[in-house]
């Protein structure tokens, strides 16, 4: 998920949902660490591997082209859920800031779809159900790669929502998730082979080397998810879509979205984007630029009475704000050039 | 061919830059976290259609390159090279929504071309503040506004752990490479079959190295509680600044500048 195809309300809302796991998650965390301190050093270098991971390229077979891994679920695995969802909530943090990957708005919802899914919904539920302890080398794998495939699924299902509720994009809901869905089946069979190798790989050698100070990677996540955790995670859950409706409803970007969507259907009158009436309000009592044509045009729009359909062709309007736009542009580019030029004499 | 992508040679530019000292740098991490926060959202706050309403926000960016000093070109580079999502999913909107919207002598461009910059533009502001955080603030800075603004601790020792030992285990992954690329005549790429082995080696020198990390902590006295010196305290300075940009957020978002100074030119319209 990105900024630019996202809504406030939507990326706020999952902002929403992200905290409560986090903070779930690091209360758990916490607890563990005091009675397991290696944990904090082991989590950490442990991210870093899925980091530094992502950059080997590999070849997708049967496609051509090259890939990395996603590394989620091998977390989730590693780590059990708590543990695991706070390793990938730190790797997309880091790579939403350094490689602006998403942006900072959409974080909430990565974090989400590519952390919650895999640590909550297909470890415990998949995973764990068919890889019991001292399961057999093939239910291992089975496990990773219908586990991988199922957090993938969501997490692509997760992101087709989010840019539908956001109203940026055109892609109608179904055509987008006819689209996504396949691809991530795709990448999630990818995926939940390599998850099914790595954990292999560490499960042999770890029996083969295993001594007294190795960490064993199979100890570590011996947390269960108790039935009193899955109802606070629903109750939380509960709560936030409470307040995501609540929010869409009464916030004025809410409204906007279901105004738009009465338009299509019934072609009724729309104001122009950003001068609904709290921000004419503003506008009014704001004397910073007395003649503006703004208020000309506006009212100009009303004496006429014409009921238009958004979006509403008006030619002059648009030229000045292009004009008024590349203006705005240079200006500020402007103000930059001098600025540097400025420093670089000093 | 398997080497390691520039973007994690620009993660250590973008480290060094964060060492600056300019008046954005000695800035508290706090203020220019909860200013960028802000600005994204009121620049993602637009209508889908909007494009001439967006052009003030670049003053942001703009003015924290030139006062931070942050070469102009990393920065292009890096929103040149990041993932396209936004620009591949937007790219329906000219295709879906071709309903005229705006007639600029006698071209006239759809509302879906018009959503499509609009995206366009907002993915640039967005992408643009996320780097400019970083380039202008130390990572640690971060780390240090995250717990100050509540973040669970265990989360924030997490965040630094994983960036003390990125650089290491990216170094490592990368000798790794290299010595598969030295046995396979050049490097043929990896396949799948490999690739299971490459990581799973790189896990276990992963977890030997996460041994001895815990053995020195605990040689030190490591006993589950990271503490944190805390190095300063907001001033009425860092105050005013995230007041004063939210102020003009605000502004830039409740008045049309770039439409109203075009109708005072073209007169009124």
């Amino acid at each position: 998920m990105t900024d630019a195809l996202l809504s406030p309300v939507v990326g706020t809302g999952f902002w929403a949902g992200t905290i409560t796991v986090i903070g779930v998650a690091s209360r758990k965390v916490r607890e563990k660490i005091l009675l397991e301190e290696k944990l904090v050093p082991f989590m950490g270098v442990l991210a870093a591997f899925i980091f530094a991971g992502q950059m080997i390229n590999f070849t997708i077979p049967g496609t051509g082209s090259s890939g990395h891994i996603g590394g989620g679920m091998i977390l989730a695995i590693l780590l059990g859920p708590h543990a695991g969802f706070l390793a990938v909530a730190s790797v997309l943090t880091v790579q939403a800031l350094f490689f602006a990957d998403g942006g900072i708005l959409a974080l909430g919802c990565n974090i989400w779809n590519l952390g919650f899914y895999p640590c909550y919904v297909a470890y415990p539920l998949i995973y764990r159900t068919i890889a019991k302890e001292r399961a057999s080398a093939t239910r291992l794998n089975a496990a990773s790669v219908i586990s991988a495939i199922a957090a993938l699924q969501l997490g692509a299902f997760s992101v087709v929502l989010q840019t539908v509720l956001s109203a940026r994009s055109e892609l109608p809901f179904y055509s987008f998730l006819l689209v996504m869905q396949p691809i991530h089946l795709v990448i999630g069979v990818v995926e939940g082979f390599v998850t099914a190798g790595v954990v292999g790989y560490i499960r042999t050698t770890t029996k083969e080397t295993r001594d007294e100070t190795a960490v064993p990677a199979y100890d570590i996540r011996r947390y269960f998810i108790t039935k009193k955790f899955l109802i606070r995670i629903a109750a939380a859950t509960l709560v936030v879509g409470a307040f995501m409706s609540w929010f869409a409803s009464t916030n004025p970007d809410g409204l906007e979205w279901s105004l738009k969507h009465a338009v299509v259907s019934n072609k009724i009158d729309m104001p122009e984007p950003g001068s609904n009436s709290v921000v004419k309000g503003i506008q009014k009592n704001i004397t910073l630029l007395p003649d503006y044509g703004f208020k000309n045009g506006d009212s100009k729009n009303v004496k006429e009475g014409v009921r238009q359909s958004w979006p509403n062709v008006d030619a002059g309007r648009s030229l000045s704000g292009i004009l008024g736009g590349v203006i705005v542009l240079g200006f500020v580019l402007g103000i930059g050039l001098l600025i540097s030029k400025r420093k670089k004499k000093l | 061919m398997t080497i390691p992508g520039n973007e994690y040679v620009d993660m250590s530019l973008l480290d060094d830059l964060s060492y600056g000292n300019t008046f954005v740098h000695r800035l508290d991490p706090r203020a220019k976290l909860l200013t960028t926060l802000f600005f994204v959202i009121i620049v993602v706050s637009f209508s889908k259609y909007e494009v001439a309403g967006l052009m003030p926000f670049f003053i942001f960016p703009t003015l924290i390159i030139a006062i931070g000093e942050i070469p102009v070109r990393l920065i292009v580079k890096k929103v040149l090279l990041v993932s396209p999502f936004a620009l591949a999913i937007g790219v329906f909107n000219p295709i879906l929504d071709t309903e005229p919207m705006v007639r600029l002598g006698g071209v006239t461009i759809s509302s879906g071309w018009m959503a499509y910059f609009s995206i366009l533009l907002k993915f640039i502001l967005t992408i643009t503040a996320a780097l400019v955080l970083i380039a202008t603030t130390s990572f640690q800075g971060v780390c240090f506004a995250l717990e100050k603004l509540g973040a669970p601790t265990v989360f924030v020792v997490q965040l630094m752990f994983l960036y003390r030992y990125l650089f290491v285990l990216v170094k490592e992954a990368a000798s790794t490479l290299q010595a598969y690329n030295s046995r396979s005549f050049g490097g043929s790429s990896i396949s799948i079959r490999v690739i299971t082995q490459v990581l799973g080696n790189l896990f276990m020198r992963t977890v030997e190295r996460s041994e001895r990390i815990y053995a020195a902590m605990a040689s030190r006295g490591f006993d589950g509680t990271v503490r944190f010196m805390r190095p300063h305290g907001i001033r009425a300075l860092d105050v005013a600044f995230t007041l004063l940009c939210i102020a003009c957020f605000i502004l830039f978002r409740a008045l049309n500048i770039a439409r109203d100074l075009g109708s005072l030119i073209t007169g009124g319209g």
